[in-house]
């Protein structure tokens, strides 16, 4: 479903992405996983269009995205959830839904009770302002915003980031309904034991070079990666 | 939706009030009153109202930090003053010069369609007015809206002056008049219902009109998608770009949308005024603007009107009495004459400020704090009776 390339991203003379190949199949839960400073979030940010790559190419359903401007990307079908959660603070819950869906002009009402049936504590608080919800509510409603757009790739950066672990976990089985319900995923995390018993595939990102693949359930028992990242 | 109806009643009803009342007062207060202060001053805060209303839109909704005001109004100001200018007098006017435009757009629709013609044109000059501030700040944000927060406010600022020096060259004489005033166009208070003793003067309430009119306007903008749009514009610009927003294109429509309604203010300050001069805006004027943004509340339109208020009825009639040593009818002594006013005035505004230290009304509207005193009588009703029983 999408293609990454030999992809290369420069920060200003550094190089943050070497040439990384990354393939995500279709319905599938894909995890790149790595140190800070790996890379991981500027490839994501590359694929949604925050920022340009030096080179390489990215490819979505066969059709190449990789110089668009980020609201064209949205359009077909990619949407981020930010790292931090990012949620529009004065902004109620419902309009922070509302603004998920900016691309669409379509009836919003089944998505937004679908939304709300994902996440019951969101249509409690749906006239609160998003500032005010605690930090589990807010992923809640990075994530739902996300998938107002009727995405077909989503794209998570870090979302067990300052999160408690029984959260964290809440978050990560919401992530795997939302696969079933056939939305494609590519999800980086700091968290690699939770990142790598959810994914299906997974890749190991150390300074901007991927150094390994795998299943992602295998890499659990890998002993590099185990001395790496699992402690 | 039975809350939201109701609300728009309220609305309404307040608004036919206030008009009601407007037209009320213009034909009891006689131009010789002491009280006929009250109809100049509202007409300057319905202008004032407007623009400030207008550069919330950009500085409060969106989160776009402009100082480029004075200069959009002067656009809008100049605009409406040329194509309105008696036909009769143009030569007047311009006296230095050999005028290049000769349309007064009232006398030619109002020769064809009569008083209605005239309506149209003077409708027309403004919103000409609106269209020229408009487009010059689609042209200023291709530069400009590349900047972030003090670097475009500096940039803004920077323009308007450009714009200003640019109205007084002596080489567009001919279209603008250069350094000298232009004047002998449509006014205010040439707006009445018939003529001689017996015309019903209309001039405050057309003001009052055209304000509410452009306000409801961009209230109706900021609750609409794109209103939203610039408000998570000005939450957060990364996750507004993860939603699809084109940042650029929404930042230039807030930009160009906030200009045209700058420009239509410059228009009604001209119509308010009998002359317009260029010099007459200055950064100065913006920073007044500003003023009455962050007084009332940045991000509450309805803030922004209330203050527009306070802040011309007190620095053009309230305050003013002091000079001559009377305040609200009481005799003021000596000290307080000559200037003294003025320091009243900042110290007024620093209160506000440590007082309320986000605006009279920080970000809510008018129908939030209604409600909230509404609530605080009910949940205060029940403690009263339990200390009666």
């Amino acid at each position: 479903m999408l293609r990454i390339e030999d992809l290369r991203v420069n920060y200003g003379g550094i190089e943050a992405v070497k040439g990384i190949t990354i393939e995500v199949p279709e319905k599938e839960i894909v995890t790149l996983i790595g140190a800070n400073g790996a890379g991981k979030s500027t490839t994501l940010r590359a694929v949604a269009g925050l920022v340009r790559p030096a080179a390489g190419h990215i490819y979505f359903l066969d059709e190449e995205i990789t110089a668009l401007p980020s609201h064209s990307i949205v359009a077909k079908g990619i949407t981020m959830v930010p790292e931090g959660r990012r949620v529009f603070p004065d902004l109620t819950v419902l309009e922070n839904l509302k603004m998920g869906a900016y691309l669409r002009k379509d009836n919003l009402k089944d998505d937004i009770q679908w939304v709300y049936d994902l996440f019951p504590r969101l249509r409690e608080r749906s006239w609160q302002l998003a500032g005010t919800l605690s930090g589990g509510e807010q992923q809640m409603l990075a994530v739902g915003r996300a998938l107002m757009s009727r995405p077909k790739l989503m794209m998570m950066d870090e979302p067990s980031l300052g999160l408690a672990p029984i959260i964290v976990r809440g978050i990560f089985e919401i992530i795997k309904e939302i696969n079933r319900q056939g939305v494609t995923i590519l999800l980086i995390e700091q968290n690699a034991n939770i990142a790598l018993h959810t994914a299906d595939t997974a890749y190991v990102l150390e300074t901007g070079r991927l150094t390994m693949k795998g299943v992602g359930k295998e890499l659990l028992n890998d002993e590099a990666v185990k001395k790496a990242y699992l402690g | 939706m039975e809350n939201k109806r109701i609300q728009n009643l309220t609305s309404v009803v307040f608004l036919l009030a206030l008009f009601a009342l407007v037209i009320f007062l213009e034909q009891v207060i006689k131009p010789t009153d002491t009280m006929a202060m009250l109809l100049t001053v509202t007409k300057k805060s319905a202008v004032y109202a407007l623009v400030a209303v207008s550069m919330n839109l950009l500085n409060g909704f969106t989160g776009l930090f402009s100082l480029g005001q004075a200069g959009f109004m002067l656009m809008g100001a100049y605009t409406y003053a040329i194509f309105t200018i008696e036909s009769e007098r143009r030569d007047s006017v311009y006296y230095y010069f050999d005028q290049v435009v000769n349309v007064s757009l009232p006398e030619t629709l109002g020769g064809a369609l009569g008083s209605v013609g005239w309506l149209v044109g003077v409708l027309l000059a403004i919103i000409l007015g609106g269209l020229v501030a408009a487009g010059v700040a689609y042209l200023i944000g291709f530069p400009v809206l590349r900047l972030k927060s003090d670097y475009l406010a500096i940039a803004t600022l920077g323009f308007a002056e450009i714009i200003r020096a640019i109205f007084q060259w002596r080489m567009l004489g001919p279209v603008t008049n250069a350094a000298n005033p232009l004047k002998s166009y449509v006014r205010l208070s040439d707006f009445k219902i018939g003529t001689g003793d017996a015309a019903i003067n209309i001039s405050t309430f057309v003001a009052v009109l055209l304000a509410v009119v452009c306000i409801g306007i961009i209230v109706m903008l900021i609750n609409s998608s794109y209103g939203r749009a610039f408000k998570a514009i000005r939450e957060d610009e990364v996750a507004a770009e993860a939603m699809g927003i084109n940042l650029y294109k929404h930042k230039q429509i807030a930009f160009c949308i906030s200009s045209f309604f700058a420009g239509v203010g410059g228009a009604m300050l001209a119509m308010f005024a009998n002359t317009v001069q260029a010099n007459n805006f200055k950064s100065n004027m913006t920073f007044e603007i500003l003023l009455i943004v962050v007084l009332g509340g940045i991000g509450s339109v309805s803030g922004s009107c209330i203050a527009a208020v306070f802040f011309i009825f007190a620095s053009e009639w309230w305050l003013r009495g002091l000079d001559s040593g009377r305040f609200l009818g009481i005799f003021a002594p000596g000290i307080f004459r000559n200037g003294f006013r003025l320091v009243i005035f900042s110290v007024g505004i620093m209160l506000v400020i440590l007082f309320f230290r986000r605006g009279l009304m920080g970000d809510k509207e008018l129908p939030y704090y209604v409600k909230w005193i509404k609530d605080k009588l009910t949940t205060q009703k029940p403690k009263a009776g339990e200390a009666n029983g």
